[in-house]
């Protein structure tokens, strides 16, 4: 841009027009080509394999082209332990067309939909879901969704790792309606403060919300042992070898992870996403969807109640090429269509644009899914320490209108103001009892106030970094436990918030949240796809919000009273 | 570009990288295409600046640098434990073409570091040469406070799918099994002429 040339010279006459709409937020947005050579394209590519299978003596021989003796350990991960070999010839006989109105079709039930599933491989999936328009993938989600009643998740993180912070809005969320609370750190090293902190939180907002730290796997699976986390999401499975070899890793040793976590009663899901691969420079050519369909049924063969998917950290990469939230609610539904839980994503940063991020997140919300974020974020995101998510603090309004407008049961209420800053007060006390309890950092009066009107990290004072992590390494050293934080909370003079977390940890006794999409209501009942299947018929039939949880969902920060107008209901 | 302090960046290969033996170094693990097919980060630093600054964090600490290129992985988190495994503190530096940088610290498990910064697009100069102090500290025994982590949660919309473009670009660069090698690290102002 150094010529020298007078402005009247160098550029052609531009359009009024094109100038607005250039400063519109979504060119912001980056857009690139498809380059399906290198996996660049979302789910129609010619180099994905077709549907084939072949069975010899309860073995298959030949699965989508390929020989058994040329399979790879994802292909024959999938054909010795995803597929029902008893099922696959009949269910491979079967047109994709057939088979997609067999999911739309509300007359064919969830149960008769899985006996055909079972026996599809990934490029019979794949070809099964590119006969069908969104709508048709959100009518079919609509009823494949394992448990009958959805809910939803959040991201409780501090840009900071203030483990007050984190506390205080772990027990906003959980007010507000999530029933499963993620977090994870800047500095990994605060991990243990912060997942304390969440806990504590999230039992202080409402009993039974379950907890989690994304971090590295050892010490992700030394948490949740230790009962400091209640469930575990962030065991990642890819669509090809190479990746899966860049994490030191194979279907069989992430398996061994899985029932690591099963042996001690923990709930766990894996995670996977489309764009993974490719961001990754491993793609092998293939599609966006086709690889993600392998790692949903990688996560099934591994025996696995549930998945969270939906490109996740990598949506920059569908949301980039055409038709590639599409893909995305592909994803979403096929892991539905294989019997697993589904938290479906709208958790990560997607576009500068509201409509944008609102059609994004319109395909899982609608139909509902077991999670319809899988982390909405629950602080500002500039406190987001996953990067971001499609939605944060500052949508909850936006949110609790969209649900009442529409009638869809997105999982979370309006809560007036006098009960948040009640319930986040006393999260930051329940938790400055625990750190006393547990000689840690003392948490000042100063703090707890700031904590309870804060909207996010920038209106918190600083802590002494330098001692929370000694503090944090004397957590991990000590052998530190769940049961420990019990006790700290009943010393600290919080009985209740001690009997909730008692209740969430006993859970791993009875095994109950290994059931497929097992959540725990407030009363610290479960409830999951065995208890609360989805029961979708058509019309009439199904989850619909009604009684209670409708004149919930009616109100907002602002309805004008019908008895007296110049009210308003708050 | 009316950039009046362009330098240019020449990294010679000096043979298989040495394990080190001194306790008072910090080794910069760089990428396989970094300043060779690539020269500048996903948003344009050059290379030749973003290693200077790298160089002058560790060195204003008065600890020694040594930079090899890994090129047997295009993953961060493989770069920088394998330069830490052959830094003589056990601390090292890695980074990517695209700019992703991380330290590490060779007893750490791979997946685990001492500071992570994964936003490629935040990477400016300043933060290159904080990221340099802070392994210098590290390598010499302190507790420095993390160089606070930026988070533009918009960099994903924007860059996300450029990003994976970068890395499919420097991955076909991965030699699979070949060892790291040492390297010869000049910088110099470009001609004026």
């Amino acid at each position: 841009m150094s010529a020298a040339n007078s402005p009247a010279q160098s550029a052609p006459r531009q359009s009024e027009r094109t100038r607005v709409l250039e400063n519109r937020p979504v060119n912001l947005d980056g857009f690139v080509e498809e380059w399906p050579e290198v996996g660049m394209v979302a789910m129609d590519s010619p180099y994905d394999p077709r549907p084939s299978v072949r069975v010899e003596n309860g073995v298959i021989v030949e699965m989508d082209g390929k020989q058994r003796a040329d399979f790879d350990f994802l292909d024959q991960f999938i054909a010795d332990h995803a597929i029902d070999v008893e099922a696959t010839e009949r269910a491979m006989a079967l047109s994709p067309v057939e088979i997609a109105h067999l999911l739309v079709d509300p007359k064919v039930s969830r149960g008769e939909v899985l006996a055909v599933s079972c026996g599809l491989t990934p490029a019979a999936l794949l070809e099964v879901v590119k006969t069908m328009n969104v709508v048709e993938m959100m009518m079919a989600l609509q009823k494949m969704r394992a448990r009958r009643t959805p809910a939803n998740q959040a991201h409780s993180t501090s840009a900071r790792d203030n483990p007050i912070q984190v506390a205080a809005d772990a027990a906003e969320a959980a007010l507000r309606g999530f029933r499963e609370l993620e977090t994870t750190l800047g500095v990994v090293r605060y991990a243990p403060l912060v997942a304390i902190a969440l806990q504590v939180g999230a039992q202080a907002g409402k009993p039974g919300a379950l907890t989690q730290c994304a971090l590295e796997e050892a010490t992700e699976l030394e948490l949740g042992m230790r009962g400091i986390t209640a469930y575990a999401e962030t065991i990642s499975v890819y669509g090809t070898e190479p990746v899966f070899c860049d994490g030191d890793d194979t279907p069989w040793s992430k398996t061994f992870l899985a029932s690591a976590y099963a042996s001690r009663g923990i709930k766990m899901r894996f995670t996977s996403g489309t764009g993974s691969e490719v961001q990754m420079g491993y793609a092998e050519g293939k599609s966006m969807l086709y690889l993600e369909i392998r790692c949903i049924l990688v996560t099934k063969g591994a025996g696995v109640q549930g998945l969270q998917n939906g490109s996740i950290s990598c949506i920059g990469v569908p949301g980039a090429v055409p038709a590639g939230i599409r893909a995305v609610l592909a994803e979403n539904l096929i892991a539905s269509t294989v019997d697993l839980e589904c938290a479906s994503g709208n958790d990560q940063s997607f576009s500068h644009s509201d409509m944008r991020r609102t059609a994004r997140l319109l395909p899982q919300l609608l139909p509902g899914t077991d999670f319809v974020c899988s982390g909405y974020s629950a602080v500002p995101n500039y406190d987001n320490m996953f990067a971001g998510s499609n939605l944060d603090s500052e949508d909850y309004d936006d949110w609790n209108v969209i649900q009442r407008d529409l009638q869809v049961d997105g999982g979370l209420r309006h809560v007036p103001e006098a009960e948040l800053l009640a319930v986040r007060n006393r999260a930051a006390r329940a938790l400055r009892g625990v750190f006393a309890y547990l000689d840690l950092p003392p948490i000042t009066e100063k703090e707890i106030e700031a904590v309870t009107y804060a909207h996010g990290s920038n209106d918190l004072p600083l802590r002494d970094v330098l001692e929370d992590l000694k503090a944090a390494q004397s957590v991990m050293d000590r052998g530190v436990t769940g049961l420990d934080i019990v006790k700290g909370l009943e010393a600290g003079g919080f009985p209740d918030i001690a009997e909730a977390l008692l209740g969430v940890l006993k859970q791993r006794i009875s095994g109950d949240l290994l059931h497929t999409s097992a959540i725990l209501t407030p009363e610290l009942t479960t409830l999951s796809a065995i208890n609360d299947a989805n029961d979708y018929a058509g019309p009439g039939s199904g989850y619909r919000p009604s009684g209670e949880r409708w004149e919930e969902m009616k109100r907002l920060r602002h309805v004008v009273s019908a008895r007296n107008p110049e009210q308003e209901l708050g | 570009m009316a950039d009046t302090t362009t330098r240019v960046l020449t990294l010679l290969e000096k043979g298989p990288a040495e394990q080190g033996r001194r306790t008072d170094e910090v080794v910069i693990g760089v990428s396989p295409a970094f300043g060779d097919f690539f020269s500048r980060t996903i948003v344009d630093l050059p290379h030749a600046e973003v290693l200077r600054e790298l160089l002058a964090g560790v060195e204003e600490q008065g600890v020694h640098a040594r930079v090899v290129r890994v090129r047997g992985s295009s993953d961060l988190a493989v770069i920088a434990h394998t330069a830490a495994k052959l830094s003589g503190s056990g601390i090292a530096i890695g980074v990517l073409s695209r700019g992703t940088t991380m330290i590490h610290q060779k007893d750490l498990v791979r997946l685990s570091n001492l500071e992570l910064f994964p936003q490629a697009p935040l990477m400016d100069l300043e933060t290159f040469r904080k990221v340099g102090r802070n392994a210098a500290r590290y390598a010499k025994g302190e507790s420095p406070q993390p160089v606070p982590s930026r988070n533009d949660y918009m960099a994903r919309p924007r860059w996300q799918a450029k990003a994976a473009l970068l890395h499919i670009k420097e991955t076909e660069f991965v030699r699979a099994g070949a060892a790291p090698v040492e390297l010869e690290v000049l910088i110099r102002m470009a001609d004026a002429g």
